[in-house]
């Protein structure tokens, strides 16, 4: 199934993300990955949520989320018209014999060290899915320890801004 | 702005985008309007406790009757709540019986229903009524005592997470810590469960909030930032319905709910007879349009008429108003209607393409959408006159006429119980209320009483609650007193919920309860009988005739200081009506002693398609051409 990123802007309050997530599980939406975080307004918080759901499931999904009293507003960002990234830390087994060919390969990809010991290195990198992907399978011989994933955080292209919009829409 | 729900894949995102900011420019007159209800009296800032403004809000709010039962986490509410020269506070026997009761005064007046009850085991009690609630779309506020703030998540004593648990089962749920909250949270309480598609809200107020000190002053600020109710419907849209309903040849008014809760049922019967198509009322529906009116073919679903289910399966067009499409109309969704368009009208957007997607998908609330769809038909039938409806008329009219709502009699000499409701309603008329367990006595008091008025049949349809009708029989009888109000029961829900009786009989109302007593579970039994080779299990009661009649429901009535009666034979069955009609100071119960053997007809079996229902066990209707 086709996976499509929602941004959804919510009120910040108690219980709010318990909302969002048991809608989707009782109405047995699958949630590919969720991203959750303050935006420039007070009180008001984005998620970012990428749902394996389309057409009239997709439709069914906003609607159901456009129902919660604490949802201020749902834009589904297309991958043409936005910019989306994950953020990835990777603990991979690097001693003194392959140190050098893992940080090389983390270069490849723009990916930098933020922790070394004598065994192990930890990689971060930031990309959409397919470049991390990409470094997961580069790294994978050298013997993957530990993975951290956010979910996929999106926003749209050009100057216009989501919230703005949403809050004029509130103050008209 | 768009109220499209487009089925194209491409164009959701763009509606997606829309949606709420569409939502904001047609709402701009509910916006305009204050959302705290009541009447807005002016209340200057005052010194008082959290408790004292839970009592004042609800005053402020124009409640009058609260139905509840006091306990730790929610004594310092009753305190002042005593003192009340406003609000009319009836104690119930369990809280379960305040839900239900709350739900049965909402649907019998409009108006918001209320109902207070302890933390824990008190809230956990109302759990069932707000989902029944929530299914139902009935507006309802519980309140709830949550046990002091420093102690949530502790286990404390009678605690339980009662806004975690209700959040799949209500329109919303609060959490109040704060005594400067509880003013702004039950105005909005009270604007959520009554606005849009209603439904029940609970505030769960700490036991802190309550004692501390606050200052009160009315009407507070509601600030809801996501929440907007879209009323008018879009005119593309009602252009597009009228261009659909003047081609139809087979349209069909699918009436739900919705016209009732909007109080649309003027503008429908002005439409209906406007346009000439044949309507059908769902069970949430019943009186929502006159049962003696010409254009009525009847219930639709699993137990509607054929000329209802019929009417539905070969129309061309479902103009749609304030249904849903449930399984139990709908039968096996691939072969519901297969060949009509579908005009959907509703005030929730989520409703409309969830179950069969929509041609022409119109949000709004029913009172406007009606009077401008009649508006928009008028427009277009000036150019395009509508088709002639008499082959489809003639069709229906022969079904309704070959296949009428009728029963079979019992063969162990014991009445027949669809004439026992029959008669009940017979005798009592249209302007009384009947109010529904779940089970078969459910499906003949839908079948077997005329309902003209709508507000008249009050039941659990969508989640199916047995023991829904005793307690909301009591809320129907406190928001209509001057009503006859009929508890119509049967023998197994009447036994889950029958401590109302002890409500009824000490706070003066006088609710009549019918007990169609077949001496089991009906329904069930009716399924093992036609499903399961007549094996029997689990579902005999034992209150029936022949029986160790445990209990002897007449006996329970006078415990519980009501009239009791007992009826066994058909030549009794007027006298005993007339007598509980004539006896107004105190609860009439009656124990009608009903054959066990009868069965629900018409029924479509569970999974298979409308068109095999059937009349009687393996018997179908003979199916004819139209002309």
């Amino acid at each position: 199934m086709a996976k499509h990123t929602l941004s959804v802007l919510v009120e910040d309050v108690p219980g709010v993300l318990t909302r969002v997530a048991s809608l989707f599980a009782r109405r047995a939406f699958n949630i590919h990955s969720l991203a959750v975080g303050p935006t420039e307004i007070d009180g008001i918080s984005r998620m970012t949520v990428v749902v394996d759901a389309e057409g009239d499931s997709l439709e069914q999904v906003t609607k159901q989320l456009n129902k919660l009293i604490n949802v201020i507003k749902i834009v589904e960002l297309l991958p043409e018209t936005s910019v989306q990234r994950d953020h990835i830390m990777i603990k991979v087994r690097a001693d003194a014999a392959t140190r050098l060919q893992v940080t090389q390969a983390a270069e490849l990809f723009r990916a930098s060290v933020i922790d070394v010991s004598t065994d192990s290195l930890v990689v971060e990198a930031t990309g959409n899915a397919a470049k991390i992907d990409a470094l997961l399978a580069v790294l994978e011989p050298f013997g993957i320890r530990e993975i951290v994933q956010s979910g996929t955080l999106a926003v749209g292209r050009g100057s216009k801004s989501m919230s703005d919009r949403a809050l004029k829409s509130l103050s008209a | 702005m768009s109220n499209s729900t487009p089925a194209n894949p491409a164009s959701v995102a763009k509606s997606i985008n829309r949606s709420k900011d569409a939502a904001a420019a047609v709402s701009s007159v509910v916006e305009a309007s204050n959302p705290v209800q009541g009447p807005n009296n002016i209340v200057a800032p005052t010194q008082m406790t959290g408790s004292q403004a839970i009592v004042r809000s609800l005053e402020e709010l124009g409640v009058k009757d609260v139905f509840g039962l006091p306990g730790g986490a929610i004594l310092p509410t009753y305190d002042p709540l005593m003192d009340s020269t406003k609000i009319n506070h009836i104690l119930v026997r369990h809280e379960q019986g305040a839900g239900h009761a709350a739900q049965g005064f909402a649907m019998a007046s409009g108006e918001v229903g209320v109902c207070i009850a302890t933390s824990g085991p008190g809230a956990t009690n109302l759990v069932t009524a707000l989902a029944d609630a929530n299914m139902d779309s009935v507006p309802m506020v519980a309140i709830t005592g949550q046990v002091h703030s420093a102690f949530i998540g502790s286990d404390a004593f009678q605690e339980a997470d009662i806004v975690g648990i209700t959040m799949p089962i209500t329109k919303h749920a609060f959490l109040v810590t704060k005594a400067e909250d509880i003013p702004k949270t039950l105005a909005s309480a009270f604007y959520l469960a009554q606005t849009g598609r209603p439904g029940p809200v609970l505030v769960d107020i700490t036991k802190d909030a309550q004692q501390s000190e606050m200052t009160f002053s009315w009407p507070p600020k509601v600030d809801l930032p996501g929440y907007r109710v879209v009323t008018r419907g879009h005119n593309k849209q009602l252009r597009e319905a009228a261009k659909l309903i003047a081609g139809a040849t087979r349209p069909v008014l699918y009436v739900g709910g919705g016209v009732i809760k909007a109080n649309a049922h003027e503008e429908l019967k002005e439409f209906a007879e406007f346009i000439n198509a044949p309507v059908v009322t769902t069970l949430t529906a019943r009186g929502a349009f006159p049962d003696s009116h010409q254009q009525h073919v009847g219930m639709p679903g699993m137990h509607g008429a054929v000329s209802a289910v019929t009417a539905l399966q070969q129309a061309d067009l479902l103009i749609t108003l304030g249904a849903r499409f449930d399984d139990r109309v709908t039968g096996v969704l691939s072969s519901f209607a297969p060949n009509a368009k579908v005009i959907h009208a509703d005030i929730d957007p989520a409703e409309i393409s969830k179950n069969r997607v929509a041609d022409v998908p119109i949000v709004g609330s029913l009172d406007e959408i009606i009077p401008q769809l009649q508006e928009a038909c008028a427009s277009r039938f000036e150019n395009d006159a509508p088709q002639d409806l008499t082959g489809w008329w003639g069709m229906l009219n022969r079904l309704r006429d070959t296949y009428p709502i009728g029963y079979t009699e019992t063969k162990d000499g014991l009445s027949a119980p669809q004439n026992v409701i029959q008669r009940i309603g017979e005798l009592t008329g249209p302007e009384g209320v009947y109010v529904a367990g779940v089970g078969q006595h459910q499906m003949w008091a839908a079948q077997f009483v005329k309902y003209e008025r709508p507000r008249s049949w009050l039941n659990s349809a969508g989640l199916g609650t047995m023991g829904f009708s005793v307690p909301a029989a009591m809320g129907a009888k406190v928001a209509a007193p001057d009503r006859v109000v009929w508890a119509i029961d049967g023998d197994g829900c009447f036994q889950m919920t029958n401590q109302e009786l002890a409500t009824c009989v000490i706070n003066k109302i006088p609710i009549k309860v019918a007990i169609i007593n077949n001496s089991s579970l009906g329904m069930v039994r009716q399924w093992q009988t036609l499903f399961y080779d007549g094996r029997y299990s689990n579902t005999d009661l034992n209150t029936g005739h022949g029986t160790a009649r445990v209990p002897d429901f007449v006996k329970l009535a006078d415990a519980y200081g009501c009239v009791g009666l007992r009826c066994e034979r058909d030549e009794d069955i007027d006298a005993t009506i007339k007598q509980a009609l004539e006896i107004n100071d105190r609860p009439v119960v009656i124990d009608f002693v009903v054959s066990a053997d009868s069965m629900v007809w018409p029924m479509v079996p569970s999974g298979v398609s409308n068109d095999e229902i059937q009349i009687a066990k393996g018997m179908t209707p003979e199916w004819e051409e139209e002309d």
